[in-house]
Formats: structure tokens, sequence, C-alpha cells
């Protein structure tokens, strides 16, 4: 049934329906409505799992580290300085092969306080052996939400969903809210080979030498290594159920462009309306939307881009004293390729400036007519 | 597309207008739409902006809207503000929650068109919030649907009373009285 949902209500009812067993949460703008929607729930008793109040993010990922050790499907939420806190937990859950979800609204990072939309948060837990997916649209989270578990408890490593603080987190739009017969029959319940139990004692996590540590890190590797994949056929088994497919990476109009828009998150929604545009006004434009970001998908970059194609990178984060981080690793990946497109990269909307369809195509001209830098980002900023 | 910005204050149901509007459109069948708060800090009784498309093909634009074929204004006190009509398409409509005259209304604004909605008199005939502070979002709500074509009658009770925390027969019938007058104001004018 279709029902006009906030962002952050639509990943309540993902979690709701994905039947997660715990959450343990605390609170932070603009990621608040996603707990206070559970605490209600749990309160009227139509939330699946237990919630758990606790003292700080530090303590959600703890609690949720010991409840999926005891086999629990588990879920929190959080943003910016929130998952900050997380940061260390963030190793232990992934090192410790644990398939926990979590929502991540997208918001800057102090100093200067600021509430509002930035991928600097997540994208600074890059190497924390999560898997990350970029969500543009309502309806995308929730499905995301969904689509997680199911990639997260086969591989049995954790998932950061993100959807972009207000202009995501804070929109109302139409979701259509799946039946939760179908979603059983998508995502069956977690049933770990390895789980805590007092009947059947045993130690999780104790320490570890150089070999055997060396060992079960080259094993996350292999997992990673075949998650592209599995997020493909995963988003291809999940239209089969519901209607909606989705990608690792998402080509619009992008097949005979000279120039591609490269955009993630809701930017890669109104980067389609720029695309019409300038399609409309006789260019060859197209968009690259990348929903994965962990796992890199590289096969899917590789796919989709032709040598003679230039790459426009817009990045609404930034790695100081480097460059956008969409960017870089694009320029990473396509390294190996003998024949790959020019790359160009473009900072924009840092602490949630809008990124309008007149700034994406002003972004798309400056590839189009060289004056672009391949080696250092063009800071754009929006003139109203 | 048509897109609208809405002018409030903090703690007159600004944003819930919004989402109504969104929440009739979706009822309706009548197309696509999103609605958008302004992201801000939220005080009571500071200026509120939100926003809201609705167009019969998917949405993709997400960001404030510039350039708004209408403004529908919840507190008169803005009435001479010039934010109220910065980036208003030329000819775009001004919906304003006022009983002032058509015709000095229409002066006040010259190159847009104005409709005035008795939004405040109707809230507080059904008990909506208090002279000082009355509650017309729902008002507006009816009176926007009737003045743009967004929904039918039915469509615009239903989402009032599923939109709504308290007093649901009360707000949709004052949805309902705003949504009856325009729409008989709106044939007038059209026959006109």
């Amino acid at each position: 049934m279709k029902k006009v949902l906030m962002g952050n209500h639509a990943a309540t009812l993902g979690a709701a329906l994905a039947r997660v067993q715990v959450v343990a949460a605390y609170p932070i703008t603009p990621a608040t409505q996603i707990v206070e929607l559970i605490a209600e729930m749990s309160a009227k008793g139509t939330f699946p799992g237990k919630f758990l109040r606790v003292e700080s993010e530090h303590s959600a990922m703890a609690a949720l580290l010991g409840a999926a050790t005891a086999g629990a499907r588990t879920f929190t939420a959080t943003s910016s300085q929130g998952l900050a806190y997380m940061h260390e937990l963030l190793h232990w859950v992934s090192g410790a092969r644990l398939p926990v979800v979590m929502v991540d609204v997208n918001r800057a990072l102090a100093a200067p306080w600021n509430l509002w939309t930035d991928q600097t948060d997540s994208l600074s837990q890059r190497d924390t052996g999560w898997l990350q997916f970029y969500c543009a649209t309502n309806q995308e989270v929730l499905d995301t939400v969904l689509m997680a578990y199911k990639v997260s408890e086969n591989l049995l490593l954790p998932s950061m969903v993100m959807l972009d603080g207000f202009t995501l987190s804070h929109v109302y739009e139409p979701v259509d809210v799946p039946d939760q017969k179908a979603v059983d029959a998508f995502l069956p319940p977690f049933k770990p080979a390895a789980f805590l139990d007092v009947k059947n004692p045993g130690a999780f996590g104790s320490l570890e030498t150089p070999k055997p540590y060396f060992r079960l890190r080259r094993r996350i590797a292999v997992d990673m290594d075949r998650a592209e994949a599995l997020v493909e056929q995963v988003g291809a088994d999940f239209e089969r159920s519901f209607g909606r497919g989705y990608g690792a990476v998402e080509s619009y109009r992008s097949q005979d462009a000279d120039v591609s828009l490269v955009c993630s998150g809701a930017v890669g929604s109104t980067a389609k309306q720029a695309v019409d545009e300038l399609r409309a006004e006789g260019h060859a434009a197209g968009l690259l939307r990348f929903r994965l970001f962990r796992p890199f998908p590289a096969a899917a970059l590789k796919r989709l881009t032709r040598p003679d194609m230039k790459l426009a990178v817009v990045d609404r984060n930034y790695s100081p004293g480097h460059q956008g981080i969409f960017c870089e690793e694009i320029k990473a990946s396509l390294y190996a390729t003998e024949r790959r497109p020019e790359v160009y990269g473009f900072v924009a909307g840092l602490g949630g400036g809008d990124i309008t369809v007149e700034l994406l195509k002003e972004i798309w001209h400056e590839v189009k007519a060289g004056t672009a830098d391949p080696v250092s980002p063009l800071w754009m900023e929006e003139a109203r | 597309m048509f897109e609208i910005r809405f002018h409030g204050r903090g703690g007159q149901g600004t944003v819930l207008l919004a989402k109504m509007i969104a929440d009739v459109v979706l009822r309706s069948g009548r197309g696509e739409c999103m609605a958008i708060p302004e992201f801000g800090v939220e005080r009571r009784g500071a200026p509120v902006l939100a926003y809201a498309r609705v167009s019969d093909k998917p949405i993709h634009v997400r960001t404030r809207i510039y350039a708004p074929d209408a403004v529908a204004v919840l507190d008169t006190a803005f009435a001479n503000n010039p934010a109220l009509t910065a980036g208003l398409k030329k000819g775009g409509v001004i919906v304003l929650n006022t009983e002032e005259p058509p015709a000095a209304l229409a002066a006040r604004f010259p190159g847009f068109a104005t409709r005035a909605v008795p939004a405040k008199r109707i809230a507080l005939a059904h008990q909506l919030g208090s002279a000082t502070s009355p509650v017309v979002n729902t008002a507006m709500c009816g009176a926007i649907c009737a003045i743009f074509d967004l929904a039918d009658q039915a469509a615009l009770e239903a989402a009032i009373r599923e939109a709504v925390p308290v007093k649901h027969d009360e707000n949709a019938a004052a949805a309902r009285e705003a949504f009856l007058l325009c729409s008989r104001k709106e044939k007038a004018h059209a026959a006109a």
C-alpha cells in the first residue's frame, strides 16, 4: 500500500518489516524520527523486536555486537557525530562477521556545528569493513534496508544504508510499503551457523596471533570480492518479488553520453532532471548513480563506461588534502584499465547547500567545454 | 509540474500542511507529490517555510523550490514581506489567509493573481486554536485543493482525518468548508 512517508519513517518501516529482533539506538538530528517511531511502535506493541534505550551511540553499537553474536537480527540508526562516536565498534562488528544493518542519515561533521546533509560522515568510515549503500528516494530507503539484510546475512558482514539528511530524511513522498508476507518470503529469518549460546559455550573475539588474524582478514576480502555480484543478484531477486529492481550503479541515459554526471544519494535523483534538460537542449548527457560504495562496484563502473565517455563526478564530501572521495575511488578503480574515460572531480553542497539542476548543468558544461581540471576538484557553489 | 511554497510560523502546522497536500494528491490519484520542509532549526513563532511539488510525471528534483507557481500564506503578518513574492513566477498565485476585499488584495500584488481565504474565521468557527493563535492549516489545505484542483472532497477529508493528531471532525469540517467556498469562487472566477 502506498503511504506518504518521510525518509526516516521509511527506514523504520523497513526495519519493522525485516522483523528486526533487537534495536539499540541513541537519537541525533536528523535521524531522530527513525528511533522515535521505533519507540512509539515498541510502546504500542507493534514493533517486532526489543528496543534498548542506551546512553550513547558507542553503547548502541556495543549492544548490537552482543545481540548479533547471540544470533539476533539487529538494527540501529544514527548520523554524523553519532556515527563518528561508534567508530571503534564498527571495526569490531565487521571483524566479528556480524550482519548488523544500520541506517546513517548523512550529515556534516563539526566544527562548525552543522545539521545538514554531507557524506563525509559515512565516507570517513570507509575502511571499517561495512558495506555502504546510498539511496536516492524514500522508497529506495525502505527497499534497501530489506536488501541489506539479505546481502549482509549471506556475507556475514554489516551494512550501512545512507539517506541524505533533511533532503530525504524529512521530505515526504509516496512509498509503497510491501506486505509482511511478501517480505517474509524474500527475507527468511536469520539463522547463523555459529552463535553465542549458553547451552553450547564458546569463545568469541578472543586474542588471535598474526597468522590466523591475517587469514581472517583475507576471508573478509574474499567475501567483499563477491559482494558486488551478490548485491546485483539480490537487487534482481527483489525486483522479481516487488517489481522494483536495483543494481550497484544505476545508469540513466548514459549509454551514448559523451559526458556523464556521476552522483550518489538524493543528488542522483535531481541529476536525472538535469540530464533530461541537457538532452532536450541537444546535448549527449548521461548519469551514473552509485548506490553501492563499499565494496566499490568496479565491475559495474567498467561495464557502464567507455573510453570516450568523460565523467563529471559530483562529491558532496571531501577528503582534506586530496579530493572528493567518490572521485578518487573512481580514478583508482579505472587505473588498471588500459583505455579509460577521463575523470573530473567537483566538490559541491558540503554542509547541506542545495545541489540544484542548474548547478549540475553547469558542472556538466565545465567538463564538456574542457575547462575542468583533471587533477584538482573544482569547488562549485549554488549562486542563490 | 506545479510547485507551491508555504509561509507560516513555527507552531502553525506549516510543514504538516505541505504533507497534507501530498497526502490528498496521493489519495485522489492526481499524480506524483512531494512535501519538503525548509531544512532549519524549528522554533515556535519563527518564520517557517515549506514546499510541495505535484506532477503527473515522476518527480526527480529534490531541492528547495526557487521559482514557485504559487505561494500560500498562513500568517497574514507576512503579507507585506518581500520574501513572499521572491522567485514567484510572473502571474503566479498568492493564496492568503485574510478577509481583505479581493480588489484591495489584488492592488497590493501587481503582476500576480491573488486569492483570499478566510481561514482564520473558518478555523475559529470549528474551535481550532484561539483568536490569537488559530490553527489554519486544514482550512488552507481545503482552499489550496479547490483553487488548484488538486483533489476531490472525499480524498481531502480522508487525508485530513488521517493527518491530524486531534479534533478529526473539526479539522475535516474546516477543510470541507474552505474547499466548498473556494470551489464556488473558482467557478465564478472562471465564468467571469
